[in-house]
This record gives C-alpha cells, structure tokens and sequence, in this order.
C-alpha cells in the first residue's frame, strides 16, 4: 500500500486505489447533494402548503415580484453552469489556461447573480415588500401577501447562502487547477466543484417558476 | 493508556491506537476513526452524564404536588435541558458516533471510514454545536420541551435562539457521520465482503445512516424556521397571520420520529452482534434481520402523523398514519424472535453484555406493545400528553437505546481498551440499572393512564405515592450508573488484560489485536463467509486451543 501511495500522490492511505477513492467521493457528494436538497425540501412544502391555504393571494403577490430579474438570473445561472461544465471538460482536455479561465468565469457569473439579485431586492424594498410584519406594499394589502414575501426572502436568502458558498468551493478549486494539484488524470476535485454547482442551479430552477411564474 | 507491566502482555508489545503517537495534538487532530470514536465517547458521556443530573432534580420537585425544591420556570428550563441534552446529544450520536465510528471500518476490513477529515469535523460540529446549546440553556434557558412547539416556542421570553442553533449543527454532525458510513460501507468493504456478508451491526449502521442522510436536513430548516421567527417575528408558524402551527409539527415529527429509529436500529446492531457471540451460534435469520432494518428505516418515514391524532388531522389520516405505525411492530418482532431464535438451543453465557440484551428485549417489547396500543387513534386520544407517552418512549429510548449501547459498552470495551471490566460489578450494575428503570417509569405508565399529564410542574395530591415511587427508581438508575462509571475507569488501568478475543466472539472485529493497531489490520483482510460463523471446525478449535472453551 505504500508502494501505491508513492505512485499516486492523491491516494489517501486507506483506498486501495485512485478509482477506488474516485468512486468514494462522488458518491459522497451524491449523498450529499440529495441530503442539501432535503434541507431546502422544508421552505418548499411550507411553501406549498401556505400557496394551498392562500392561492389566489400568493399568485397575486407573485405578480408584484420583477420576472424580469429573475428570468435575467435564471439565465446568468444555466449559463453558469454550462461554462463549469466547459471548464471541467478542458481540464480533462490536458487545457489548463481555458479550464482556469472558465472556472473564474464561472465565479464571474455567479458574482452577477449576486448582484442582480441584491438590485432586485432594493427594488423590492423600495416598493415596501418586506418579510413579515415589515411588510408595507400599498398596492397589496390581503392576508397571506406578507407569508408569500417572507417565503420568497427566506428561500432566495438560503439559496444566496448557497451561491456564496459554491463560489467558495469553486475558488478553491481555482487554487487546486491554478498549482497544479487538480490536473488532467485527476480532476475529481473539480468534478465535485461543479456537482455542487450544478445544485445550486437546479435549486434555483425549481425557485424560479414556484416565486416568479405563478397565476 | 498506560502500557501493561507484564512483559508478554499483548497491551505491551503492540503499537496500538492509542499508544502510538501521545501528544495533544495527535488527539485533536487526529484523523484516525478510533480516536475519533473515543473522543466522541468523552462527549456523549458527558452529554449523558448532564441530561441525567438534569433528571434527577426534576424527579427530587415531582416528589411533592406543590411548590418544591425549585421554582416553575426552572423546572421547565430542566425539562428541555433534559430532553434536548439526551435526545440530540447523546442518543442520536451515541451508538452511531461512537461504535458505529470505531467498529464499522473495522468490521468490513477497512482502514478507516471513506472521509477521515469530514469525521474528524463531524467531531467539532458535535462539540460546538452541544457547547452552543448547552450555554444557552443555561444561560437564559429554554423552556418549551425537546419538541419546541409552535406558537409557544416562537413566543417564548426565554432565550431559545441558542439552543436552536445548538441542534442545527449538532444535525450537521449527524448528516456527516451518516454520509461518510454510507460511503464506508458501499466503498471501502474489504475483498469476499459481500453485502451478504456484512455483519448485522453494519446493516443497522447503514439503515440508520440513511436515515439520518434524509431526514436531519429537514430539522435543521425546521429548527432555523423557528429561530428566525423567534428573533424576527416573520409570522410563519403564526396563525393569526395565515401561519399554521401544526406546519410546524409535521416538520418537526418527519425528523424526529425517524429520530427514533436512529436511536434504537445501531442498538439493534449491538443486540445481533452480541446475542450471536454469547449464543456460541450463527445468526438464525440473518437475511431477515438485516432486511428489517431497512424496513424500519423505510417505514419510519411514513409514521410522523401518529404524533398529530389530536392537531386537528383528519380520521382518514389518523387511521392511515396509525396502520402505518403498528408496521413497524411488524419489522420489530421479526427482529426480536430471530434474536430469540439465535439463542435457541445455543450455548448461552449470562456475560453484562448478554444481560444487557436480555434487559434490552423485555423492555423494548414492553416499550413496543405500549406503542401499538399509542398507534391506535382511540386509546391515543385520552393518552395524548400524558405520563403514559413519556413511560412509553422511555421505554424505547431509554430503554432499548440505552441499553443497547450498555451492551456494546462491555461487549467491545477490551477491544477499544484492550482491558476486560470486572464481570461481577458488571452484572450487579445491570440489575441495578434494569430494575431502577422498572422502579421508575412502570408507575408512570400508571400515572399517565389515570390522567397525569406530562410537563406539569404541580399535580393532585392522589399521584404523589406513584410519583415517590418513580423518584427513588431513578435514584437506582443513577447508583447503577455511577457504579457503571466507577468500574469502567477503574478497569482502564487496573482491569485484567484482555487479549485479542476474550468472548471466543467469531465477529470479525475480534481478529484485530485489543488495543487496535493503529492502521486496523497489518495487511487487507479477506473474507470467505459470514460473521459469527461458529460451526466452523477451525473456529471452535481457537477456541479450545486459546481460551480452554470446551462447550462447543
């Protein structure tokens, strides 16, 4: 086992082999994932169940939030995830400059998203949409507009907290690709990178239509 | 650890795991699964060691119907400091965290567990987290109860936000333990350990760390939904607002009732493990053991609405929700009479772990009987709240859960410290922990079925004999688990050297030295058939030669 450990210099000692260790850490980040999916599947069924109890207010409600940001962020975030998915393939490729380069452009996009989403929640607060009892929309003043806003806050919060958070793992993974430590023949680091990337998008992807498009 | 004095002692000549490196640092940041599954045996305790002091006050005020002892407030801060510290600081980590930790790798021929540094954070997770929540329970302690209900938890003057967050993380410790032994077990299984081939105590293991996987996360979001609506006041459990509180309740018991079989299925694993070994006989049954595991694990999802048959749901889903419960029972009793079946006709050996089986059956069939009688819409309704529900999972968590990590305590306890306990306080200590805890929660059951409900801090002066009776039973339970202690730290120095297999146990992993060597095993093990395979001709031959066992 030594002997094997000198050959592959990231075999941790107590695999017997590098797709062994491989086979590991992508089915720890699939348990993983479906285990983050679950933490997010709390704010859905509360959300489903609060839409049951108020549907026609929640649809209304929906109407008032900006289609337009959100539809820009849904593109800026499938986007996103094709060019991790691009930087993964030319890592694998042998290409290291353009896997860099869309890794950070990948981290550019998701700076965008952030962005585009705190301006969105200025416009929010400027027309009075707060959580809770911090609510003051004049146009909207029916029970239940208020738990549809603090639902909306709540999930786009969390899932922001998941974007810095992926914007973090994929900075490390820029360190990793950038000194040579994550490399064509070894890519699993970045592999897991853009698995978690690809989470928060498709959360985002059931967000959207379930904040944005109800009627 | 202090290396034996005899020259031939195995303590001494083998580097072991906890001998081979000594420094402070090689503790805390050690990577290794058995240190690890020690340093989380020093919190539990601790954790177990707090909830039941906690017990035992609140138990001196229940000895008299007024005003006693302690104020109101402060019997309900002890209540919740009793229910959070058992339920998610020691009984959900305890056998998973601890035994799961250190024989899981071992039994499947590994070296460690898949992520050695996630485990080692699962640690920290744990320690913060409890810290967190033990601070802020004592700081401006919380008083709604382990199960934090809405709207009183949200409402609440006292400071709950702590203690939330507390079990938000010590959740995540779980999910990573839970995440690392699923991939444990599918990846890292030594050449010949088939699934087939897994001893029972990894498929409890494994069952449980699905469940843990699936249903932390959505306490973790429950847990912060209340936090933010205590700090914030968003209005989301709030009726008065469009909230629904019984929302709340259904999160809340999709973690917390498969909470239940986390506890009790790695307990399960130990109670097959030793019943096999003490029976001198293979597993009967193996298949339907293992396979029942995932069936509890499975239907343990489907059987929150059982806690909710007074919030306002439906008779359809009352009675759906009761049928899926009494499943369970289904799954259990397989469970209990193959264990029944294993020791049929063996030759059987009333060693502490044993006993510990033996208490382990009676009351989980006890605590078992009572809950199919809870799952029955009809009888829950005047039960609901009452003594009756706290004997009822005092007998299954306290009970079988404890006494399942009893069991595993001083069944591997000369393999994690290479020691034996001595046998005789052993055996009085569980008489006196098996009938304390009869002495304590049996007039429960009686109090609750005369209407008793729980959580009040003043009763009828009529249920003060049963509730005198219930405190000096809990004062047994705490002498036989301060003999316990005594005797297990006693044992670390002075207890007999063990050897490699002082049970003739046909567990695999009794084929590594006690202490364990550092990297488990000195080459790959390979395996060519089941755990506990005690009709082996070469088996029961180490026996005779190595231990003088001439009962086979």
């Amino acid at each position: 086992m030594t002997e094997a450990t000198h050959l592959e210099p990231h075999l941790a000692h107590h695999y017997q082999s590098l797709a062994q260790q491989t086979h590991a850490a992508r089915l720890g980040m699939w348990v993983f994932l479906g285990s983050e999916a679950l933490l997010f599947a709390a704010l859905f069924t509360g959300l489903t169940v609060y839409r049951t109890l108020n549907g026609s207010v929640f649809a209304l409600a929906s109407q008032h939030l900006s289609v337009a940001f959100g539809t820009a962020n849904t593109f800026v975030l499938i986007t996103s995830s094709f060019t991790v998915v691009l930087s993964l393939h030319f890592l694998q490729a042998g290409r290291k400059g353009l896997s860099l380069f869309f890794l950070v452009f990948t981290i550019a996009l998701a700076c965008a998203f952030l962005t585009i989403k705190a301006f969105e929640w200025l416009h929010d607060f400027s027309e009075g949409i707060f959580p809770g009892p911090y609510y003051a929309q004049k146009e909207l003043q029916l029970p239940g507009a208020a738990m549809f806003y603090t639902f909306y806050y709540l999930m786009t919060g969390l899932h922001g907290l998941h974007v810095v958070a992926g914007m973090g793992v994929l900075a490390w993974c820029t360190g990793l690709v950038a000194r040579g430590d994550c490399h064509a023949g070894y890519e699993t680091p970045l592999e897991l990178g853009a698995m978690y990337w690809h989470l928060v998008d498709i959360i985002w992807i059931f967000l959207y239509p379930l904040l944005y498009l109800i009627t | 650890m202090r290396p034996s004095s005899e020259p031939n002692s195995p303590v001494y000549h083998q580097p072991n795991y906890l001998g081979h490196e000594t420094s402070v640092r090689s503790w805390l940041l050690t990577h290794d699964h058995k240190r690890i599954a020690i340093m989380f045996l020093g919190g539990v305790l601790t954790a177990f060691f707090a909830g039941g002091v906690f017990a035992l006050v609140l138990r001196i005020k229940l000895l008299v119907p007024g005003k006693f002892f302690i104020s109101a407030l402060a019997y309900n801060r002890l209540f919740t400091l009793h229910g959070v510290t058992m339920v998610f600081l020691f009984l959900v980590p305890a056998v998973p965290s601890v035994f799961g930790n250190f024989f899981l790798p071992i039994m499947i021929g590994a070296q460690d567990v898949a992520f050695p540094r996630l485990n080692l954070l699962s640690f920290y997770l744990y320690v913060t987290g409890a810290a967190i929540a033990l601070f802020g329970m004592i700081w401006n302690g919380a008083d709604t109860g382990w199960t934090f209900y809405t709207p009183y938890s949200t409402t609440t003057p006292t400071d709950i936000v702590p203690v939330l967050l507390g079990v938000f993380l010590v959740g995540f410790s779980s999910i990573v333990t839970g995440v690392n032994f699923i991939v444990t077990v599918h990846t890292l299984r030594a050449p010949g350990m088939t699934w087939m081939r897994l001893p029972l105590f990894v498929w409890g293991s494994y069952a449980t760390a699905v469940v843990q996987v699936v249903a932390t996360p959505v306490l973790g979001m429950t847990v912060l939904l209340v936090a933010v609506e205590h700090a914030f006041d968003f209005g989301i459990f709030d009726p008065a607002r469009g909230g629904d509180p019984v929302l709340f309740e259904h999160l809340f018991w999709f973690y917390s009732h498969p909470a239940v079989y986390i506890m009790i299925l790695p307990a399960m694993g130990v109670i097959s493990e030793v019943v096999a070994c003490f029976s001198r006989k293979n597993p009967f049954g193996y298949e339907a053991i293992a396979f029942s595991s995932l069936g509890i694990g499975f239907v343990g999802f489907l059987t929150w609405g059982h806690h909710l048959f007074v919030s306002g749901q439906s008779t359809f889903d009352a009675g759906v929700f009761g049928v899926l419960s009494m499943l369970v029972a289904v799954f259990s009793a397989i469970k209990v009479f193959n264990w029944v079946g294993i020791m049929y006709k063996g030759s059987v050996s009333f060693k502490t772990p044993l006993a510990y089986v033996f208490g382990f059956l009676f009351l989980f069939v006890f605590g078992g009987m009572t809950g199919v009688a809870l799952a029955t819409v009809l009888l829950d309704v005047p039960w609901h709240d009452t003594y009756f529900v706290v004997a009822h999972f005092h007998f299954i968590m306290v009970g079988a859960s404890l006494m399942g990590f009893l069991a595993a305590l001083h069944y591997w306890f000369p393999k994690m410290f290479g020691r034996m306990y001595p046998e005789r306080f052993g055996i009085a200590a569980f008489f006196l922990v098996f009938l304390g805890f009869l002495v304590t929660f049996i007039p429960q059951f009686l109090l609750g079925n005369a209407g008793m409900p729980r959580r009040y801090y003043e009763y009828p002066a009529h249920f003060q004999p049963l509730h005198v009776v219930s405190t000096v039973g809990s004062w047994l339970l705490g002498l036989g688990f301060l003999l316990i202690l005594a005797y297990l730290v006693w044992s670390l120095r002075w207890g007999e050297i063990a050897g490699p297999n002082p049970w003739g146990s046909e567990g695999f992993e009794w084929r590594t030295p006690s202490p364990v060597g550092p990297e488990n095993y000195d080459e790959t093990p390979v395996f060519t058939h089941r755990p506990h395979a005690y009709d082996l001709v070469e088996a029961a031959e180490y026996r005779r030669r190595e231990l003088g066992d001439e009962r086979d």
